[in-house]
């Protein structure tokens, strides 16, 4: 193990303190939006910006520490762009299908 | 580790801790199924970020398996939740 240099230790904080302030204010839009299909959008930052920044930093500081290339962490935010979008449409199809039954006139009629 | 890059990553655990503590509020709040389903969503992809980050903190490698195997089940979890919800079945 081999101590990182300054400049790598400040990428990996500015990358890990982007990341961590992205999730937070898409986590405070889930929490703040008024309704349902206003807030299906937020958690996308968590998923597209946070995850992709947060996984940098770790390849960064990684494979400076074990001066290898460390790029299998990539998988995680590859696995969730992939996964994130299926679950965001089931999700929407579903609260749909449901306002429909409801009855509510938020959302419009199937169409014909 | 220098102080600078310790500092962050106690802040990006506060940062994140907060926002697993705001999924959990509109999980408890959130007035239908669906917003419930929606907090889990994003209450299991803020705790992928804090394995990661934890990782970052105590430099071991043996963080990222639980971060990816979050991932995956927490996908696994919200995908079979909204087709219960869309179909009131999951295997048809």
């Amino acid at each position: 193990m081999t101590a990182s240099p300054v400049w790598v230790e400040a990428l990996t904080a500015a990358l890990v303190v982007v990341g961590a302030v992205t999730a937070l204010i898409g986590s405070f839009g889930l929490l703040r939006a008024k309704t349902f299909f206003q807030r299906v959008h937020t958690p996308s930052l968590v998923a597209t910006l946070a995850t992709w920044c947060v996984t940098l930093a770790t390849v960064v500081q990684a494979s400076v520490v074990t001066a290898r290339p460390y790029l299998h962490t990539f998988l995680i935010p590859v696995f969730v762009a992939l996964t994130s979008p299926v679950t965001t449409v089931l999700l929407t199809r579903a609260a749909l299908f449901r306002a429909r039954q409801r009855g509510s006139a938020e959302v419009p009629p199937p169409p014909a | 580790m220098t102080p600078l890059l310790s500092w962050a990553l106690l802040f990006a655990l506060g940062c994140l801790s907060l926002a697993m503590m705001f999924a959990l509020v509109r999980m408890i709040l959130g007035p239908r199924a669906e917003d419930r389903v929606l907090a889990f969503d994003c209450l299991y992809l803020n705790t992928t970020l804090v394995i990661l980050t934890l990782g970052l903190l105590y430099r071991s490698s043996a963080y990222f398996e639980a971060a990816l195997l979050i991932a995956l089940f927490g996908f696994v979890g919200s995908s079979a939740m909204a087709k219960f919800l869309l179909r009131g079945e999951i295997i048809e």
